[in-house]
């Protein structure tokens, strides 16, 4: 007679076997298999609500609100579902909030407004399968990494660089000013570092810009006091200063540059976020008049901007868009992105949606610029920039000149109580 | 430490120095005195901020592990202040110190007391917790945005010569040197001060010709707790206030006693200013970026070469 408990009876052996089988039913790819079904289509945004970011993060939230009234207006009928996580500022933050949220359901990844934040969800993603849409994040490393799921519809810092050093030529053409020096600011983090590497790299070849770059000066993003970098810019003399900034610091650095007297031709940020956020007016009042910013900017003719500012004025009456236009304006389009994956795929697997936003083609859309369309590194192209220059804390465009609201003002004029 | 040891430390030393010196001479004289300037005002805001810590460590013998998170309610405080009542910080000063002299009183008579005599691994648990629970209910309360006390003259400067010097640090500076001053001559001219000094020296003693230590020790904690409010409502005129500000000061504040010698209260200052003019210095002869780094180099430098700080005592 057989045994028949001994056959089935647990033993170590049996259990490391199926210990060893459960893990690696784990690591199988199974979510493109379960998450195949019919339903909502369930987007996970990482955001940096919280933290050093925090308040440039909310303004990108208010695109991610907004979306689900204008998405059924532009033809996307299909429901979806918005599963947010606040990334803190922090990036191991943020790639355990993204293991998190696809643990949750998330058929796709939207966000999160940093670079650095983008690398390390992008990483996430790529393992598990899912798309990962980058609303802003500029640094040029997170689509050269060879990844098949991740997409960015946002110039990298060598096209905003580029873009914003050709609108400074204008800007002097405009103003018929001739500039011979220029100190540089910038922030010590992976969108800093990646826009300096830009400007060392372009600047040079750029024949028809006159200044030189006569100091560079790093900072920590979450600087408490800049007196020092602003004393050590200030000595420098240049005409200019040239900044590559966040919200917070650049409310601290403007503050400071009024209590150190000084008063350089004017600010321009070559690509940067800070200096036409909500906060900064709010903060600095006439302060923060006259800065420039050239970055890519929304298309006020657009028939999607209509929608989403009729949406945007609705949901906040006591806000404006153009104190939240790129922030809100490249989330709003990355949920568009995935929205329009989803139309086409008719399928929430991750790797459908991904061929289908492989395969994206919107010509309609708020931010100027051509169509969105991904390259075969899942990098968006042909995103234009603006001047915009702050007037009675408003952002007007300055340039170019036939989308400008205002004209520019350049030399700036000196900051008065 | 043998000779041999010593002589190449103190001759690594000499070299970081020497470059040190090296590159601030090729500053223009304009910006080098502005920088030390900046840097010796906020100094001497740290060196408050530092010797709340020291008088406690150096009577109660407790290192309080919620400095900087005590710190920080202090700025909220002077933020929601001035914010609710438009109430000036330097006005808020006396009501806010009050409020942590009682405060901190308290913490000592009904928390920390029973903790004295236990080992030092229990105390530093119990004012870590202290610092956590601190932390979150700021978050709680606040939220993580910054939040500033803005007056009228924030944007304001004195200018003397090539120096452009902030009219805010200047006045809390001065503030922070006279709390220090006042402090001093309470410890030196009044029994009360004399009978903590007591207890800080020769416990047994105090006991003997009948002191109270208990109490003493919760006054001292409550001065040090006073002493760190008045720090914050000063440093909120300065900096932006976040909760996650605390750990950073707690940390600085022990960089700096540590540099200065715990325990002793001028060393609380020299060392705030050391570290202060350390981090303007560092910012402007090196890299901005780098102003912490060259602080903690000086903290090991001390560390190495005199291990009981700049001004403080060798143990036993």
């Amino acid at each position: 007679m057989t045994d028949t408990r001994r056959a089935s009876a647990p033993s170590r052996r049996r259990m490391l076997k199926a210990a060893a089988s459960a893990t690696a039913l784990a690591a199988l790819p199974f979510p493109a298999i379960v998450r195949a079904q019919s339903g909502p289509l369930n987007i996970g945004v990482l955001l940096p609500v919280s933290g050093v970011q925090a308040l440039i993060g909310q303004s990108c939230k208010l695109g991610v609100d907004i979306a689900p009234a204008v998405l059924p207006e532009l033809g996307y009928s299909a429901p979806i579902k918005v599963l947010f996580a606040d990334t803190e500022t922090n990036v191991d933050v943020a790639r355990s909030r993204a293991e998190k949220l696809i643990a949750d359901g998330a058929n796709v990844l939207v966000g999160p407004f940093d670079s650095g934040a983008a690398g390390a969800i992008a990483q996430v993603a790529e393992q598990k399968g899912v798309p990962f849409v980058i609303n802003i994040a500029a640094a040029p490393q997170i689509t050269e990494q060879g990844y098949k799921f991740v997409f960015r519809n946002f110039p990298t810092s060598v096209d905003l660089v580029r873009n914003g050093l050709a609108l400074m030529r204008d800007l002097f053409q405009a103003t018929n000013t001739a500039l011979r020096t220029c100190v540089f600011m910038h922030v010590n983090d992976t969108f800093g570092q990646a826009n300096r590497k830009a400007i060392d790299a372009i600047l040079p070849t750029l024949n028809y810009l006159p200044f030189r770059v006569v100091e560079t000066i790093s900072y920590d993003p979450a600087a408490k006091d800049l007196s020092v970098e602003v004393a050590k810019a200030k000595a420098t003399n240049a005409d200019f200063l040239m900044l590559v900034c966040r919200l917070n610091d650049a409310i601290l650095l403007r503050r400071e540059m009024v209590k150190q007297r000084w008063n350089p031709m004017g600010i321009i940020g070559p690509g940067n976020p800070g200096m036409y956020e909500a906060q900064f007016y709010k903060a600095l009042g006439k302060l923060s008049d006259y800065c420039i910013s050239n970055v890519p900017w929304y298309n006020p003719k657009s028939p999607v901007t209509a929608k989403v500012e009729a949406a945007f004025t609705k949901a906040f009456p006591q806000d404006k868009l153009m104190y939240h236009a790129l922030n809100v304006g490249f989330t709003f389009e990355a949920i568009m992105v995935a929205a329009d994956a989803y139309k086409r795929a008719g399928s929430t697997a991750g790797k459908a949606l991904a061929d289908a936003i492989r395969a994206t083609d919107i010509a309609q859309r708020m931010m100027i610029g051509g169509p969105i369309k991904f390259n075969a590194k899942g990098q968006v192209e042909g995103i234009a920039s603006a001047a915009i220059q702050n007037f009675d804390q408003q952002p007007k465009v300055v340039l170019p000149a036939a989308a400008a609201q205002a004209k520019p003002v350049f030399p700036q004029p000196e900051y008065k109580r | 430490m043998p000779a041999k040891t010593l002589a190449t430390l103190a001759g690594i030393a000499a070299a970081l120095v020497a470059l040190y010196v090296w590159r601030l001479a090729a500053l223009p004289g304009a910006l080098l005195g502005n920088v030390v300037v900046a840097g010796v005002l906020t100094g001497l805001i740290y060196g408050l901020m530092a010797l709340g810590l020291s008088v406690i460590f150096g009577v109660v013998r407790v290192v309080n592990f919620a400095h900087g998170e005590m710190m920080t309610i202090a700025m909220y405080a002077a933020v929601l202040l001035f914010g609710a009542f438009r109430l000036d910080p330097f006005l808020a000063l006396a009501p806010v110190a009050v409020a942590f002299f009682a405060f901190g009183y308290a913490l000592q008579a009904g928390l920390i007391n029973p903790f004295v005599e236990r080992p030092e691994h229990s105390q530093f648990m119990l004012l870590v917790a202290v610092a956590i629970i601190m932390v979150n209910g700021l978050l709680m309360g606040f939220g993580p945005d910054a939040r500033s006390a803005q007056v009228d003259y924030a944007l304001d400067s004195f200018e003397v010569g090539p120096l452009v010097v902030d009219k805010v640090r200047v006045y809390a500076a001065s503030v922070a040197v006279l709390l220090a001053a006042g402090l001093f001559a309470f410890f030196r001219l009044t029994a009360t001060g004399r009978a903590i000094r007591a207890c800080a020296d020769n416990l047994l003693g105090a006991k003997v010709v009948g002191l109270d230590v208990k109490r003493y020790y919760a006054l001292t904690f409550g001065i040090g707790a006073a002493l760190v409010g008045a720090a914050g409502v000063l440093q909120a005129m300065l900096v932006d206030v976040t909760p996650a500000l605390g750990p950073v000061y707690t940390l600085l504040a022990f960089v700096i006693v540590i540099v200065g010698g715990l325990g002793s209260m001028g060393g609380a200052l020299a060392g705030g200013v050391l570290i202060g003019l350390s981090e303007a210095l560092a910012g402007v002869a090196f890299t901005p970026s780098a102003k912490s780094m060259f602080s903690f180099a000086l903290l090991i430098l001390v560390l190495l070469l005199r291990p009981q700080g700049l001004l403080g005592k060798k143990a036993g």
